[in-house]
This record gives structure tokens, C-alpha cells and sequence, in this order.
């Protein structure tokens, strides 16, 4: 693809911390590269704002690799931008054209309260995974790998689950900020393996009871989540949560 | 885990929609049933609607019909209470909404407006109602004429009921549009909400999700179309009590 240059209109959600009130913020960046990620292109705004003595706009990134699940910009209405199975971060310039305006918003849900700027607080996804995202095993020597067969199509299953990088997308598509999406793949990838079997059914109460507590909505099946994923998990995976929550409440008397 | 977690639960509280929206699916399947009993008139033109009101009459003869109709208000009024409670405690996870909407991205609109579709069926159930539950069930003595067949028994004639109000000169046809407005809402309310029901039941195996969605794409057509058909065969004159 040939490369070009671009000016831009950008609209950035600006607020000095958790309390303030909080406004939307134009800036112009021109000679922005069409080779240059999203993040780059915040990057020299940024640079700018430094050099003319302003408060830079800050923003949550880290491997800008597209898997750690940390950059989180709702960018003109959408969740990562504009691209299918796609972060903020692999966002490319070549997305836009000379003369665009790009409204940027940080993700908005009750559970995830706005930090500064861009950044919000995630930490309610990592509670929901303390409370029994994990299996319990007692230290020692690693198992042989081949000890525990594995069907492929589960295994491959609970891989695609497994690739939930936490980032809240789904969240902050849904119309409900439901964290069904995030939480079904979570239970998913255990509830699929032997490994997950002796915690499954009180895992599944305990994550649900504190997906509640973190504020977060009731799922109503619009599949808005699924459509920004940036790993593409599916919503069948809120189904199974369902299933797995369906069975447990209905024998289990603790959780 | 107690029952009371069990269904107030976020999911628990779903499991109640799936339940009472499948329960209510079951109902349409009876109802649209015994009211296509007026299309015998379209091939039988001596019919006037007997077949009909011979339906409607068994459907209040029996007390297990009866506790029945109790059982379906019971989960018509859950399935409006925890609908509207959910939408309400929804909306409210998000107490700052967003500057640019993602309007219909990633799903269609009528599966984002549950409420409002759910809404405008309860305000067609409210005139639906008034119209021919209250005259056959509360003041039939004075709304109602009476019509005996062969045996000689009286019973209701709500046939006749059906053709006063939607070959009324003054407000048939308002009436028609409104029924045919309420087949709408409650085929887009069913598009979503049939194979929904049984997603959110757990039910999440390829093959058994696309016979959910398939059977909802159909069910969702056929049957708010029969619907429909009543108000307008009986407009029309295509059905008649003559």
C-alpha cells in the first residue's frame, strides 16, 4: 500500500483524575504517517503537548503487540477502532484518510471508573479471575504433558477461550456493560479441561457472584462484544458459562 | 448455593426471562391455534365463526384451563416486571454514556431494543385484553350475546365480538392497524427472544443453536403473520359471522 501523509481533527476525552468532570478536548496533528500505529500518532500529539508546556493525554498501552490487553480506546463509537480482531494498538493510520476527525473516548461502564484521561481502572476483571479463574494445584515436579489426554476439538476450544486478554472491550460495547464475554471465556477454557474439573462447579458461582458485586450489567444477547473482540471469542461461550452456571446452582448447596 | 441467589443472581435473572418468555412462546402456540379456528369460515361458509367459539368456549369450561390462565398472567407479569427491572438495573451500569453511539455495529437494532419492543407489545396486550378477555372472562353479561349450536347449549358468542370491533364503522380500522402494529412488535420481539431463551438456557452446541435460530426465524414469521391475518380477514369480510 502506498504510503501517504495526513492532517487530523482529533476529539480526546480529557479528565485530571477520577473525580473531575471531565470534557472533550480538539486537536489538530498534521504530517501524521500512514505507516504510523494509532498509538504513534498519540505519541507525537503527546510529544507535542510536552514540548508547549501542556499535560500530555494519557492513555494505557504496553506490548503493542496486540496481546496484552492493555490499550482501550473507544475510537468514533467503537471499541479498538474501526478494524475487525483488532487493538487499538495494531490500529494502523492507513485506517483514515486526510481530513478525518477521530473522536476518542475511554471505555464507559460504572465498574470501570475513569482514571485520567483515556486510562480506566480494570482491576474489577482481575477480582473476577481471583475469585476462582485459576485451578489449585499442589507444587512438585511438573506432570508429563501426555499424562492426561486431551480431546483435540476441547483442547482447541479452551485455546480460543484462553485467548481473552482481558482488555474490556466487550464491556464497553455492550449496551448493558455486561462482562459476560469476558467472563464465559474465562470459565470456558477451565470448565473445557480435566485440569478444571474438581473446581468447576464452584468456580463458575464465585466468579458470577463477583462479576455482580463489580456492578456489572446482566447479558441480553445483542452480540455487540463478540463484534469488537479483539480475539474473536465467541458468544457461544456465554451459553456454555450458562450451562455450567445452570447445573452448579441447581446442585450445588455451597458457593 | 440458596434458590433466592440462585435467581437474583445476574445470570439467575435471565434464567427467569428464558423461562417465562419460553412459557409465553408455548402460550402463543395454544393461542394462535384455537383463533385460527375463524379461518373455517374460508372454507366453510356456513362455519360463522362456530368452530371458534366452540374453542374459546372449552378454553373457559374446565378449572385446569382456568388455574392454567392464572399461571400464564403470573408469568406474563414476571416476565414484564423482571424485563423492566433489568433493562432499568442495565442502563444504569452505565451512568456516563458514550459521546459517539455504536448504533447498530455488530447487532441488529431489534436485538438492543428488547424494552421498548416489549413495551409497545404491553401496550397492545392492554387494549388486546380489554377488547375480548374482559368482555369473555369479567362483564360478559353485558358485552357479550350469547349463540347455541346443535346441543342446544348456550354459550358466548366472542366470534361476533371479534367482527363488532374490527368492522366497527368508527374505529375498525384503527383497531386493525394497531393489532396489525402489535404483529410487529411481537415478530421482532420473538426474533430476538426465541433463540436468545435458549441460548441464555445454556444451550450452546452448533448444530442445536442453528435448529434454535432457524425454528425462531420461522416462528417469529408464521406466527405473528396468522396473527395479523385475524384483524384483517375480518376487515376485509373475507371472514364473517353471515
Amino acid at each position: 500500500m502506498e504510503h501517504y501523509t495526513m492532517n487530523l481533527t482529533l476529539k480526546v476525552w480529557r479528565q485530571k483524575n477520577s473525580s473531575d468532570k471531565g470534557k472533550f478536548e480538539t486537536y489538530q496533528v498534521s504530517d501524521i504517517s500512514s505507516e504510523m500505529s494509532f498509538l504513534e500518532m498519540f505519541d507525537v500529539l503527546n510529544e507535542r503537548l510536552i514540548k508547549e508546556g501542556k499535560e500530555p493525554i494519557a492513555f494505557d498501552h504496553d506490548c503493542r503487540e496486540g496481546i496484552c490487553g492493555m490499550c482501550s480506546m473507544y475510537i468514533n463509537g467503537r471499541p479498538h477502532g474501526p478494524w475487525q480482531a483488532n487493538t487499538t494498538c495494531q490500529l494502523h493510520m492507513r485506517a483514515y484518510k486526510d481530513g478525518d476527525t477521530i473522536v476518542v473516548e475511554p471505555w464507559r461502564a460504572n465498574a470501570f471508573p475513569v482514571i485520567k484521561d483515556l486510562v480506566v481502572d480494570r482491576r474489577a476483571f482481575d477480582n473476577i479471575v481471583q475469585a476462582g479463574g485459576f485451578i489449585s494445584v499442589n507444587t512438585g515436579n511438573a506432570v508429563d504433558a501426555n499424562a492426561m489426554p486431551i480431546e483435540k476439538d476441547k483442547a482447541d476450544a479452551a485455546f480460543a477461550a484462553a485467548a481473552c486478554i482481558g482488555c474490556g472491550a466487550c464491556v464497553a460495547a455492550c449496551k448493558n456493560s455486561s462482562a459476560m464475554l469476558f467472563l464465559s471465556a474465562k470459565v470456558s477454557h477451565l470448565a473445557l479441561l480435566p485440569q478444571g474439573e474438581p473446581e468447576r462447579k464452584s468456580r463458575v458461582l464465585k466468579m458470577v457472584q463477583q462479576m455482580d458485586k463489580e456492578g456489572f450489567g446482566a447479558c441480553t444477547f445483542t452480540e455487540a462484544c463478540e463484534a469488537v473482540c479483539p480475539k474473536e471469542i465467541s458468544v457461544t461461550n456465554i451459553s456454555r458459562l450458562n450451562k455450567e452456571y445452570l447445573v452448579a446452582g441447581l446442585t450445588e448447596d455451597k458457593g | 448455593m440458596k434458590w433466592s441467589e440462585f435467581f437474583t443472581s445476574s445470570v439467575g435473572k435471565k434464567f427467569v426471562m428464558a423461562f417465562t418468555g419460553l412459557f409465553l412462546i408455548s402460550f402463543l402456540i395454544v393461542h394462535v391455534g384455537i383463533n385460527a379456528c375463524i379461518f373455517a369460515d374460508l372454507v366453510d361458509d356456513t362455519d360463522n365463526g362456530e368452530m371458534f367459539n366452540k374453542a374459546a368456549h372449552f378454553m373457559g369450561s374446565s378449572y385446569l384451563i382456568r388455574i392454567m390462565e392464572i399461571g400464564l398472567f403470573v408469568g406474563i407479569i414476571a416476565h414484564i416486571v423482571q424485563g423492566y427491572m433489568l433493562e432499568f438495573q442495565n442502563r444504569a451500569r452505565r451512568k456516563q454514556g458514550y459521546a459517539v453511539s455504536m448504533g447498530s455495529q455488530g447487532s441488529a437494532w431489534y436485538k438492543k431494543s428488547m424494552g421498548l419492543l416489549g413495551t409497545l407489545i404491553l401496550l397492545f396486550l392492554i387494549i388486546h385484553i380489554s377488547h375480548f378477555w374482559v368482555p369473555s372472562r369479567i362483564t360478559y353479561a353485558e358485552t357479550l350475546s350469547e349463540v347455541s349450536y346443535y346441543n342446544g347449549k348456550p354459550m358466548h358468542d366472542v366470534f361476533s365480538k371479534m367482527v363488532e370491533v374490527f368492522k366497527s364503522p368508527t374505529w375498525g380500522l384503527v383497531w386493525v392497524i394497531l393489532y396489525i402494529l402489535g404483529c410487529f412488535s411481537l415478530a421482532w420481539h420473538l426474533l430476538h427472544g426465541f433463540q436468545s431463551s435458549f441460548r441464555t438456557l445454556g444451550v450452546h452446541n452448533k448444530k442445536w443453536v442453528g435448529v434454535v435460530k432457524g425454528l425462531g426465524v420461522a416462528f417469529s414469521i408464521i406466527v405473528p403473520l396468522i396473527f395479523a391475518l385475524m384483524p384483517v380477514s375480518i376487515y376485509f369480510g373475507w371472514v364473517t359471522n353471515n
